[in-house]
């Protein structure tokens, strides 16, 4: 089998520990939680830490309360079975159950943290290869090479941000609780991700994801998550579509949000496709020029699972497929 | 199922080696740990197509924890599975011609040491332009060409048949239809990667344990290759961890760690990556393919032009038998009076294929399947129709002279369509669903070996102890689809006795007989005709022994329930025991040997060998599906199959087979494909990005076993481990047309694929032009003379 390379185990006692490691031991130095993304890139060469430091048992990191003063808060180490299994969150947002239940498989999703899917690192099949794949197709601009090979006139690499719960959590409206040398600081989560598939995070290095709240504002909002794949297990999504819907009495649409995932290098919020919708009594005519508009934000190139044209068709279909759920004219 | 006077045939039983698998305690190669064991790793080539300028070893020589580091030149002698076509070096000495072949060896005290060495080793190779498609293959010439002993172009085989009056047929044919397919390649995927390991002892004698389905041709190529007398090496065939077809030749990790372990005098083990076994891989060859037939009105079958394409990768590993199989079995499910056959396999720089379950007619029967719904719609007849009114007969001669003993098709057809409530549903479902039926034969056994000779196919050796216990020795090897089971069950049977007091050993050259091994669906029919052939021996000197001591005379005695008894009064009987040491006592130590070899064909033509069996089973199966309309993506609801398997010896494990089946057509029908970029390197080889179905896709199967008592199998039995997977492909494409309306040539069916049908978009499959060489022309009835019962 691939061999896992040596590298030193830092298991630090709190958080703020953790994050001193960090920054004591520089760029050499990542962190783990539950390995499932890491340890298979170190067997790849994708990842060359000399230290890893662990978060896993770190207590600041763990627990799920539904109700707090500002809303749910959800740790990051907290593992993504225990996300989809929870209670409240199968009631309030059934959409973020279903988009961590279909991570991968379950027996990954026992070791897999929120936070490493939140983080999880941008897929690309001329990036997510063996290192002797990639010395022989020649290496790309993401790890060891120049250029992209997806693209060679791009300048910017175009790996697929591919976590499942990034979108779910921007459609809520979701704040990140990072911690870094500095202290504490709260920052909107879509504002975490930029697209360029290597500098996807906007956060420092030395910077821990602590948790996640998801204001009170999002509760009672009607949501839903779609993926699109190959298979019901194991694979990652090539098209995520996270959509959030508010209705008042009159059923006339308050609020939208339409999030997608595996169309771009970071979580694309399609404010287009909202304001489609916002406003109106939302009927399947609405829906349809929603959908369009996301459809026109979609932007796969060919380094996913399934076809590339199709992948950017198949955005249309599940906007307005998660729409019409939303709004109640399928089920 | 019928149990006529079977004891244990019949019964469904769990397999014999079924609580060691459950339970952990199975060893498989990669298990097997030695003191002072060293480990392996392959240096492989990460050009397509390049010559070898030099290769120098000294830096990974020099690292500590390196024992020894072999190229080429450490195996200089050519080897491959087939004699005709020898042309694999275990490490390529000047030239490379895959991504992925291997150029040195390396053995070293762990894995990690040995990778870094590979790091060490520098190759200084001359790229050359690597050949990709069919097309680019049949024309290449110059530093294009891949192999220097074929004697043109990337051809390694091209062949051509004409079978009965075939121009007379299209001329009798009031349609003619001509359709284009493509069936694209896939691996085979086990659970259990490539792993063995060798030792080379201070005796001079070599043991080589490897996960593989073929340990006697193993043992061939080792002695050929590393240049040791057979009598000097033992192969020992490990239980596999799943096959399929992709662990039936020798391969270069096994005679590479046979040969590091000579120079080390240690024990030394390697286990390929899963990459590396893509790159191995001898999987499914992708296939154009065209077919022209012409039918009267009334859907009978008149004549049928068909020509395949096959693209064959770096080495010729089984091809030239492969290239022969998409042809072969065409005449054997529907009467044909005049066929035409032109096939061709080339060389391109990708990884070699090889035979998968139903070497080479998947793609042939997918196409023939796909093309006769076709031609049942345009002539307004119901396919199954179609089909029921030309099946081929038991006891006939096909127009290509393949001997058809018993066919339970037409059961297997009205009991399946009854099931499925066929009429009901075909052509009656929403838009959007839709249900879809295909039927199918395969050979059980080839009925030729690999290498020409005399010899029987598969001989079992039986050994009687005194406290009653039977042990059977035979070279077959289980790969999980039963077969040591089988032979427990064959000898039990024949002995009255439980399959538990039965031990088997199996797989090992140097205990047990020769048995060519688990391919062609081979081992129920011939392992278990030599199985009971050296029961009777043994059987006819147990029962003097016992005539004697109850004073009856041996015709009116029986093997049952642990006693040699008296026919007609069951109370007069002597334990099984008993029967033994009296028989011991009387005649010395008790054993005896059975053998089998297939009967003779009756074609005598060039070309003749591939097809023949003793026994065809046949399948038929219906699919029902669902298609969404927007996102064009594929649901199998239901599959439901039947087999005639002659005899079901274990109804359980028979199931099991067809469903394996299912699951495995399943996937090559929708999402598996074995695909490369244009610099060759293959796409995705990977468990998570090679798309295999889960679980969570397998829909429910229902499985009807249809038995019809071959008289050449044993008990009656014909195989059941591949013949079901070939209905399932093409039904799945009927089913989908059935659904929206659109066929789709090409395999697998994604969903890309199928909205571009929808829309009009879908290319048809193009052929290559090609100048196949003139026909060898055979008339049913000009063979030899065959007996029924060899």
């Amino acid at each position: 089998m691939l061999r896992l390379p040596e590298f030193r185990y830092v298991k630090a006692g709190s958080l703020k520990g953790a994050v001193r490691a960090l920054s004591d031991l520089g760029p050499d130095a990542m962190v783990v939680a539950g390995g499932t993304d890491l340890y298979p890139k170190m067997k790849r060469g994708q990842f060359t830490p000399r230290y890893l430091v662990s978060l896993r048992f770190l207590p600041e990191l763990k627990g799920i309360r539904p109700r707090g003063r500002e809303g749910m808060w959800i740790g990051a180490g907290e593992t993504l079975t225990a996300l989809c299994e929870h209670h409240a969150i199968k009631g309030i947002f059934p959409s973020l159950a279903q988009a961590a239940g279909s991570v991968s498989t379950p027996l990954l999703r026992n070791m897999g943290t929120i936070g490493g899917n939140l983080f999880v690192d941008t897929r690309c099949n001329y990036y997510d290869q063996t290192f002797f794949w990639r010395e022989a197709a020649g290496f790309c601009l993401k790890k060891d090479g120049e250029i992209c090979l997806v693209a060679p006139r791009s300048k910017k690499c175009l790996a697929v941000f591919s976590s499942d719960t990034a979108p779910v959590f921007c459609s809520l409206g979701a704040m990140a609780i990072l911690v870094g040398p500095g202290g504490e600081r709260r920052v909107l989560l879509e504002e975490l991700y930029r697209d360029d598939g290597i500098g996807f995070l906007t956060k420092g290095r030395e910077e821990v994801l602590r948790g996640v709240v998801i204001p009170r504002a999002a509760f009672g909002v009607r949501n839903v998550y779609l993926k699109l794949r190959r298979r019901g297990a194991f694979d990652f999504p090539v098209l995520g579509v996270a959509a959030a819907m508010s209705f008042s009495k009159e059923n006339i649409c308050l609020s939208a949000r339409v999030v997608l995932t595996a169309v771009s290098s970071c979580p694309k919020v399609v404010e287009g496709a909202a304001a489609v919708v916002v406003g109106k009594r939302v009927d399947r005519t609405a829906i349809e020029e929603a959908a369009e508009v996301a459809a026109r934000a979609s932007h796969p190139v060919d380094n996913a699972d399934m076809d590339y044209w199709y992948r950017k068709r198949m955005t249309k279909v599940y906007v307005r497929k998660a729409l019409a759920l939303l709004a109640g004219l399928e089920s | 199922m019928s149990r006529q006077g079977f004891s244990i045939i019949g019964k469904a039983l769990p397999k014999i080696d079924a609580m060691a698998k459950c339970t952990g305690e199975t060893r498989y190669a990669d298990d097997l740990h030695f003191s002072r064991m060293v480990y392996a790793k392959l240096l492989r080539s990460p050009h397509p197509h390049a010559l070898i300028r030099a290769i120098r070893t000294e830096r990974a020589l020099s690292l500590e924890g390196v024992y020894a580091v072999i190229t080429g030149r450490d195996l200089p002698v050519r080897y491959g599975i087939s004699p005709a076509t020898e042309d694999e070096e275990a490490l390529a000495s000047e030239k490379v011609r895959f991504v992925g072949d291997p150029v040195a060896g390396v053995a070293a005290a762990s894995e990690t040491v040995a990778e870094k060495a590979l790091g060490l080793i520098d190759v200084d190779y001359e790229p050359l332009r690597p050949v990709l498609s069919v097309e680019e293959a049949l024309v290449a010439e110059g530093e294009l060409r891949i192999h220097s002993w074929n004697r043109r172009a990337n051809i390694q085989k091209a062949v051509s048949f004409e079978f009965g009056d075939v121009e007379q047929g299209f001329e009798q044919a009031d349609h003619i239809f001509d359709e284009t397919f493509f069936y694209e390649g896939n691996t085979h995927l086990p659970m259990e990667q490539y792993c063995a390991v060798a030792f080379y002892g201070p005796d001079g004698k070599l043991t080589l344990w490897s996960s593989t389905q073929t340990p006697h041709y193993l043992h061939r190529a080792l002695s050929k290759v590393l240049g040791l007398p057979m009598s000097r090496i033992r192969v020992i065939a490990t239980p596999v961890g799943g096959g399929f077809g992709g662990k039936s030749e020798p391969f270069s990790h096994e005679i590479c760690v046979a040969k590091l372990s000579m120079i080390t005098g240690r024990p030394v083990k390697i286990t390929l990556t899963r990459e590396e076994c893509f790159y191995v891989h001898r999987g499914r060859h992708p296939v154009k393919m065209r077919i022209k037939t012409g039918v009267k009105s009334d859907g009978t079958l008149q004549a049928m032009h068909f020509q395949s394409f096959l693209d064959g990768g770096g080495y010729s590993s089984y091809g030239l038998a492969t290239v022969y199989y998409t042809g072969a079995l065409q005449t054997v499910v529907y009467k044909l009076p005049g066929y035409k056959f032109e096939g061709v396999r080339v060389f391109t720089n990708k990884p070699p294929c090889g035979p998968k379950r139903g070497h080479g007619t998947p793609q042939p029967r997918f196409a023939v399947e796909v093309h006769l719904d076709a031609i049942a719609e345009k002539l307004g007849m119901d396919p199954i129709e179609l089909r029921l009114k030309q099946l081929v007969e038991p006891n006939t001669v096909t127009v290509n002279g393949l001997r058809i003993t018993t066919t339970g098709l037409r059961e297997c057809i009205e009991r399946l369509a009854a099931k499925a409530e066929w009429k009901k549903k075909f052509r009656q479902l929403p838009y959007g669903q839709g249900i879809g039926f295909a039927s199918s034969a395969y050979i059980s056994g080839a009925g030729l070996p690999i290498y020409w000779n005399d010899m029987p196919h598969s001989g079992v050796q039986i050994k009687l102890d005194r406290g009653g216990g039977i042990t059977a020795f035979c070279g077959s090897i289980d790969i999980g689809q039963g077969s040591d089971s089988i032979l427990a069950y064959v000898v039990a049977e024949e002995f009255g006795v439980d399959p538990a007091d039965v031990r088997v050993v199996t797989a090992d050259t140097d205990l047990t007989p020769v048995d060519l091994g688990s391919y062609s669906s081979r081992v129920t029919v011939m392992t278990g005709n030599a199985a009971i052939q050296a029961c009777r021996k043994l059987k006819d000197t147990l029962l003097r022994a016992a005539a004697d001591a109850l004073e009856i005379p041996a015709d009116d005695l029986e093997f049952a329930e642990g006693k040699v008894r008296c026919r007609s009064f069951r109370d007069r009987a002597i334990s099984f025991v008993e029967c033994v040491q009296k028989a011991e006592a009387k005649f010395g130590t008790l054993g005896a040997m059975g053998s089998y070899r297939p009967p003779k064909h009756p074609a005598n033509y060039r070309g003749s060998g591939v097809g023949p069996t003793p026994a065809y089973s046949y399948s038929a199966s219906i699919v029902e599906l669902r298609c969404d309309a927007d996102s064009a993506e594929v649901k199998v609801d239901k599959v439901w199959i039947a087999h005639d398997c002659g005899r079901a010896f274990n109804p359980l494990l028979v199931e099991g087979q067809v469903e394996g089946s299912v699951y495995m057509a399943l996937g090559e029908a929708l999402m598996e494909e074995q695909v490369f970029r244009k610099s060759g390197l293959h796409k995705l080889p990977s468990m998570l990005d090679y798309k295999s179905p889960t679980a969570l896709e397998m829909p429910e199967v229902e499985t009807i076993l249809v038995e019809t008592n071959d008289p050449e199998g044993p008990f009656g039995a014909k195989e059941a481990g591949q013949g079901p997977l070939l209905p399932v492909i093409p039904a799945v494409t009927n089913a989908l047309y059935d659904a929206i309306g659109v066929r789709i040539h090409e395999i697998p069916i994604t969903p890309d694929k199928v909205l571009r049908a929808l829309e009009g978009r879908l290319k048809p499959v193009s052929v290559p032009s090609f100048e196949f060489p003139p026909p060898i022309r055979w008339q049913p009835g000009e063979g030899v003379e065959v007996q029924q019962k060899s």
